[in-house]
């Protein structure tokens, strides 16, 4: 399988001397999800928009099959990749088909094109554009809001898709139904996905490898289940973390 | 009293009317004119000026500061001021609109300054993401979310010229303060109501239709920028 996005050595000191990224080097196979977990503050989504150049690193390179993001001009570049965050992601004055269609726009799409486009993105996302697609935002649930959101980032049929923390504000139930959702939808565009997020069940759950960070440094670079069974003691203080809830409960049923 | 009304009232009005109406509709039109020039000159100044203030915040404060100042001038002194200089102060209504276009400035330039940094930054940083120029992010983006903030300034410098052209007057430049004055130098409070209701009724007239033009701007699902 060929290679779709790799880091080698990135490494990245904010503006007071801080060093949030340090000497970070693995590759995102083509067609493959990879988590990136850490902490609040861990340096992930630093890491993540080191690729579509909103971020740009001090020291080594960060390469989209093969070729260096340093080299195309970066409004193209990011026109080539889909970007979802957490809330707020869309804007206020547009409703839905528009935010959805606002890439195609800016790129010189032709309005039936776009509302074409835009139309069909909304309901491979699950969203019935004839009814949602004339909604503004604040007419929408928080799963709708980042389905447009989702869809948004998939109208350009970009190949990459930078996802920091897209369900980070959602109830439990609807981040497992949005994580099923994004785990069809990839499995059959067969996107290159790096999705940054602290919840191990959302990694475990959506990623075909994870990286942990811990400092701005690698910790692991593991599948889910190696993941899962690592003795790296950061890895398995953060499982333990996750797990601390359902051990408590068993040890009250146990007592 | 309603009797007194319907009897006395009625005629009154119709009097009034009769030997008014003709200097009302004249001077309103007068003073509509400067308004409207003054806020033309004043919107074409301070609108740029303040997307430019966005994009150099450091000049904010002092050029924000000069706007500040120039408002706080009494509109008569300014007019005296502006009363001697060469070529404004050949015609009383270019003194007018240039005073006028002082006082216009500042509600305008701090309504687009305000509005436009406002703009919530993850927005932009989401529009910069999806690979929008930056004149795309401003011409998408942020002047649509800022636009009912700069509505709002335009509607509040409206109501202040309207209500301080009546001082042109003074100056020889025409307008409805021009009944106010001269009612005011006879004691003829008829003729100062004359020019006094109908520039109140222009200040709202202009402050309802701009409010609606406002609404129109306004981001769907938040409040009032005022």
């Amino acid at each position: 399988m060929s290679v779709a996005i790799e880091f080698r050595k990135v490494g990245f000191t904010a503006v007071g001397g801080q060093r949030l990224l340090e000497d970070i080097s693995f590759a995102v196979e083509e067609g493959t999800t990879t988590v990136v977990l850490g902490r609040s503050g861990s340096g992930k989504t630093t890491l993540l928009r080191t690729v579509n150049r909103m971020v740009e690193p001090r020291s080594g390179d960060v390469l989209l099959r093969g070729q260096n993001v340093r080299e195309p001009n970066p409004i193209a570049l990011r026109r080539g990749m889909g970007y979802v965050i957490q809330e707020n992601g869309l804007f206020p004055h547009m409703t839905a088909l528009r935010n959805v269609g606002l890439v195609l726009e800016v790129m010189g799409a032709e309005p039936r094109e776009q509302l074409m486009r835009s139309q069909d993105v909304l309901n491979a996302v699950g969203l019935e554009a004839r009814t949602f697609g004339k909604r503004y935002p604040h007419q929408l649930s928080g799963g709708q809001r980042q389905r447009v959101g989702l869809a948004r980032a998939l109208a350009a049929e970009p190949s990459v898709l930078l996802m920091d923390e897209p369900f980070g504000a959602l109830d439990p139930v609807t981040r497992a139904e949005m994580q099923d959702m994004l785990r069809e939808l990839m499995a059959r565009m067969r996107k290159t996905v790096l999705l940054v997020t602290h919840d191990l069940d959302e990694a475990l759950h959506l990623g075909n490898r994870i990286v942990l960070l811990s400092q701005g440094k690698l910790v692991a670079h593991l599948g889910p289940r190696e993941f899962l069974n690592s003795r790296n003691p950061e890895v398995e203080a953060f499982v333990r973390a996750f797990h601390r809830g359902e051990m408590s409960a068993a040890a009250e049923k146990g007592a | 009293m309603r009797d007194f009304l319907r009897r006395y009232g009625g005629h009154i009005l119709e009097d009034f009317l009769r030997r008014y109406s003709g200097q009302i509709v004249e001077l309103t039109l007068e003073h509509l004119w400067l308004t409207f020039a003054a806020m033309l000159f004043a919107t074409a100044i301070a609108v740029p000026l303040g997307v430019w203030l966005t994009q150099n915040p450091r000049w904010a404060r002092p050029v924000i500061g000069f706007a500040n100042v120039l408002q706080t001038i009494p509109s008569l002194a300014m007019f005296g001021f502006l009363l001697p200089l060469p070529w404004l102060g050949e015609r009383a209504a270019r003194v007018a609109i240039v005073a006028l276009t002082a006082y216009a400035l500042l509600p305008i330039l701090r309504n687009t300054y305000a509005g436009i940094r406002g703009v919530d930054p993850s927005l932009l940083s989401v529009a910069e993401a999806m690979g929008l120029t930056n004149r795309q992010r401003f011409m998408k983006v942020q002047l649509p979310l800022a636009a009912s903030f700069i509505l709002a300034g335009l509607r509040t410098a409206t109501v202040t010229c309207v209500g301080i052209a009546t001082i042109a007057a003074a100056v020889g430049a025409g307008g409805l303060g021009e009944l106010i004055f001269r009612g005011v130098a006879s004691i003829d409070n008829e003729l100062v109501l004359a020019g006094a209701i109908p520039a109140a009724l222009l200040a709202l007239g202009c402050d309802g239709a701009l409010g609606l033009v406002e609404r129109l701007f306004r981001v769907p699902g938040q409040g009032s920028p005022a």
